[in-house]
């Protein structure tokens, strides 16, 4: 059970405050409510491009990350296709010089040019490095593209296309910046060795000035329900052959993301899991199979993904992943084999939990879903589920026209 | 209105009083060492075995890293599928790495649950079999995984620079080819398993919060086990560093990215140099604000990344500076590097980024030791390391107190372009 306070300054921005007096260090984490779902479809890869420019200076300190290391810091920053999360880890002592940076890059960026040619440069690298540069890095591009028509999750947050963020002006950087990045659209916590009083006098201090700004409405397309497979098939130098397969599931709040959990556990969440041993032990059809979620807060993906052991072939591959799916439809899962599942998340859960950081991170995730306590609540939702949940949503997520399979092929 | 043009006084980190916690040592009844740290709110724990089973000890190459692999792969009367099951059921993550001295079986769990999983991980200790089918589908699958890391240039050149340190036969500079998993055969795992697990040298490291009957729980499961009976052989190795300083590989004809690593030869953590010499490398390439970053990324965009660090190897060491650059950039961003080494062997570090960078390497070393898994870590470090805990504060005391002077000596004595290797892999 992890307690907070919460309050929420004139401006709109949300503060909530962990205390932690068993650590010497204190976390202060800022959530921006954007993410590549909030870019335009012509200037693709914005949200994570901009948390570059972040570090680039705001309007009064040329340097983010010099003072904070300066003062025993360290920083870091994500962006998914739903989010954009700062957060820094310091002696508690020096907490204040991180409200100072952090609230005067909410204030303003410095927008600098220099900034801005240079990280354009450092992203294609990152481009580079993690798509073009790999075998099968071009995957995730393709099957996003493959399974949504309509809505921005058909792209990834590095960009649809190295040219959108080579093409990127400054103005803009500020229009995006003074949509996205203002108090009503960011929650502050702060986690560790620190007193709720003092945090409330600093976010007055540091945040309370910055102008709220207009709150942005997010109205996106959704995606219409598919009703018919999806299929590619690309050649690529490549050792292996590899089958990828996703279906569309419900969205973050809703229940049928908790059971897609634990279906994804019940498939691969291990050594015991049913991909694994039936795929990979005993029939030898894979050398690596694994079946995860994107964890989306919109209507998202499961996948099932792996390499096939030289010489099976594709339809046979295929139609065994099909197989252990047709089990999971057809029967009931055992009672010991839920338990088994239920029983990771809880030791996930608490190992999770176990650093300021990471509580820090779940406390501004879970508020910006519409409530910080939903925090608390996450086991019992896991624990509520039975085997017939499971065989439900099975029969509903796994059908060929809810599917977007793509075979990717060795040229060698 | 607040003043944002100054910035908050702070508490200057190289004056903070950083303690490591120090472990309660205890021995089993069959005198394995153990080492514990008690400390946290959540009811997690973890129980690392660390074996001197690393592929230093192994006379044909991948076998210590293969039966490190098997080790929960079938015992005597569960196959591997029960073993997973087993602890998979009670949410318990049980992994295993090999190392080039040691080896490790590692245990996290949630406290309740130890009882039902400590006999299980001593029976893996003991009755381990490494069954022919389950070598055969390893064989399989790694050699599948190989062709595939094979593809990437940072996986090729990350094996070549080893090679140049310290030579193709010495454990730190060896690698694996697809030959040599074909030509692995289940007896000389066995044997080797029956070495160097079972009858082998080891001890325990284990944090978390800890049950009262911890010393009880693990002395029950663990204190009969015949280890530590007989003494460990004294394998020596020289490295064989390469004649040859320069290399160029082509990988992938169409790479986009050059993998570029530089390195050289350094003593190990015993040597009077290497914490002066880690924060050298802090200032050169060790974290965000460095040079190599600050020069090569934030000012020049060639990488999304570069680093330089010090290996933690047992025996020697190497310093190195890894980054993937632009392939067009490859040869621009190899001279900005040695152009950072000439002005560290040049002119002395000022004042404001020395105190910058002993601010950071503290608060850095606060944040490491926040939690009992990152405390324990510290420790199996130092011990591994043949190190007490006094080499922590005379660590902190060199990273308060070096000076401009005896960094740019160490430079002078260090950053010689001609003392490195070079390698390029497109």
């Amino acid at each position: 059970m992890i307690q907070y306070n919460r309050f929420v300054l004139e401006n709109g921005l949300r503060v909530l405050v962990h205390e932690d007096t068993s650590t010497p260090l204190a976390v202060v984490n800022v959530m921006y409510d954007v993410g590549a779902r909030d870019e335009n479809p012509e200037r693709t890869g914005f949200a994570h491009f901009f948390e570059h420019l972040m570090f680039g200076g705001s309007i009064n300190i040329p340097e983010y990350d010099e003072p904070l290391q300066k003062a025993g810091g360290e920083n870091n920053a994500y962006t998914t296709n739903d989010l954009t999360n700062y957060y820094c880890q310091l002696p508690a002592q020096n907490i204040e010089t991180a409200f100072w940076l952090e609230s005067d890059r909410m204030l303003s960026l410095a927008f600098s040019k220099k900034s801005l040619e240079v990280q354009r440069k450092v992203v294609s690298e990152e481009f580079k490095e993690h798509y073009i540069n790999k075998p099968y890095g071009d995957v995730w591009h393709k099957l996003r593209e493959l399974a949504y028509t309509v809505h921005p999750y058909r792209w990834m947050t590095i960009g649809k296309d190295l040219s959108h963020i080579e093409n990127a002006q400054l103005e803009d950087v500020k229009q995006f910046f003074f949509k996205h990045y203002r108090p009503a659209n960011a929650i502050l916590v702060v986690t560790g060795n620190v007193k709720t009083e003092d945090i409330k006098q600093l976010a007055e201090k540091w945040f309370g000035g910055i102008p709220a700004g207009e709150k942005y409405v997010r109205n996106l397309p959704a995606e219409p329900a598919q009703t018919a497979p999806r299929e590619l098939t690309i050649h690529a130098n490549v050792p292996l052959d590899a089958l990828y397969k996703t279906w569309h599931i419900d969205g973050r709040l809703e229940k049928g993301y908790y059971v897609t959990e634990l279906i994804t556990d019940i498939l691969s969440g291990g050594g015991s899991s049913r991909l694994f041993q039936a795929l990979v032990k005993e029939k030898q059809l894979f050398s690596q199979i694994d079946c995860h979620h994107f964890g989306s807060i919109d209507k998202g993906l499961v996948a099932v993904e792996g390499k096939l052991v030289k010489g099976v072939k594709m339809e046979d591959a295929e139609a065994a992943v099909e197989e252990e799916l047709a089990k999971l439809k057809n029967g009931l899962v055992a009672d010991a084999e839920l338990q088994k599942v239920k029983n990771k998340t809880e030791s996930a859960l608490a190992f999770e939990d176990m650093s300021i950081m990471n509580r820090a991170n779940s406390l501004a995730f879970y508020e910006l879903l519409g409530d910080a306590q939903l925090m608390n609540k996450e086991l019992d939702k896991y624990n509520e589920i039975t085997a017939e949940d499971i065989q439900q949503y099975t029969r509903a997520i796994f059908t060929d026209n809810n599917s977007s399979t793509l075979h990717y092929f060795s040229k060698s | 209105m607040v003043n944002r043009s100054v910035e908050p006084a702070i508490h200057e980190a190289v004056d903070l009083d950083i303690q490591l916690k120090p472990y309660i040592g205890f021995t089993l009844d069959n005198g394995v060492e153990v080492y514990t740290i008690d400390a946290g709110a959540e009811e997690v724990v973890m129980v690392e075995w660390v074996f001197y089973a690393g592929n230093w000890y192994e006379e044909k190459n991948i076998v210590a890293a293969t039966v490190n692999h098997l080790l929960k792969n079938g015992t005597k009367t569960k196959p591997a599928f029960a073993i997973n099951e087993h602890f998979e059921f009670y949410g318990a993550y049980l992994n295993r790495s090999c190392y080039n001295e040691t080896a490790t079986l590692t245990l996290h769990s949630l406290s309740k649950h130890l009882p039902h999983l400590l006999p299980v991980m001593a029976e893996l200790l003991t009755e381990s079999t490494m069954p022919e089918n389950e070598l055969a589908i390893y064989k399989q699958n790694q050699k599948q995984r190989l062709s595939v890391n094979l593809k990437k240039g940072d996986f090729v050149a990350n094996r070549f620079i080893d090679e140049y340190l310290y030579g193709k036969n010495h454990p730190y500079g060896k690698y694996t080819s697809a030959a040599d998993y074909d030509a692995l055969a289940q007896e000389e795992l066995l044997a080797y398993y029956h070495k160097y697990y079972t009858n082998g040298k080891a001890m325990l490291f284990v944090a978390g919060k800890l049950p009262a009957d911890i010393q009880q729980q693990l002395n029950k499961a663990f204190g009969q086990l015949p280890l530590n009976a007989s003494t460990l052989a004294d394998i020596q190795y020289q490295p064989q560093p390469s004649a040859e300083k320069q290399y160029a590989i082509t990988n992938d004809s169409n790479g986009v990215q050059a993998s570029i690593r530089i390195a050289r030869p350094f003593p190990n953590r015993h040597h009077p140099d290497f914490t002066k010499a880690q924060v050298l490398n802090n200032i050169f390439g060790g974290y965000f604000g460095s040079r190599l970053m600050s020069n090569i990324r934030e000012d020049k965009g060639y990488t999304y990344g570069i680093h330089s660090y010090l290996q933690n190897h047992i025996h020697n060491s190497a310093w190195l500076i890894s980054t993937e650059a632009g392939r067009d950039v490859s040869a621009a961003t190899i001279a900005e590097i040695y152009k950072e080494m000439q002005v560290l062997c040049d002119e002395l570090v000022d004042e404001d980024e020395l105190r910058l960078v002993r601010n950071y390497m503290m608060g850095s070393i606060l944040g490491d030791l926040d939690g009992p898994f990152q405390i324990i870590a510290r420790w199996k470090n130092y011990i591994l390391n043949g190190l007490t805990g006094d080499y922590f504060y005379k660590a902190l005391h060199t990273i308060r107190t070096v000076s401009a002077e005896e960094l740019q000596q160490l430079a002078t004595k260090y950053f010689n372009k001609d003392d490195f290797y070079q390698l390029t892999v497109v």
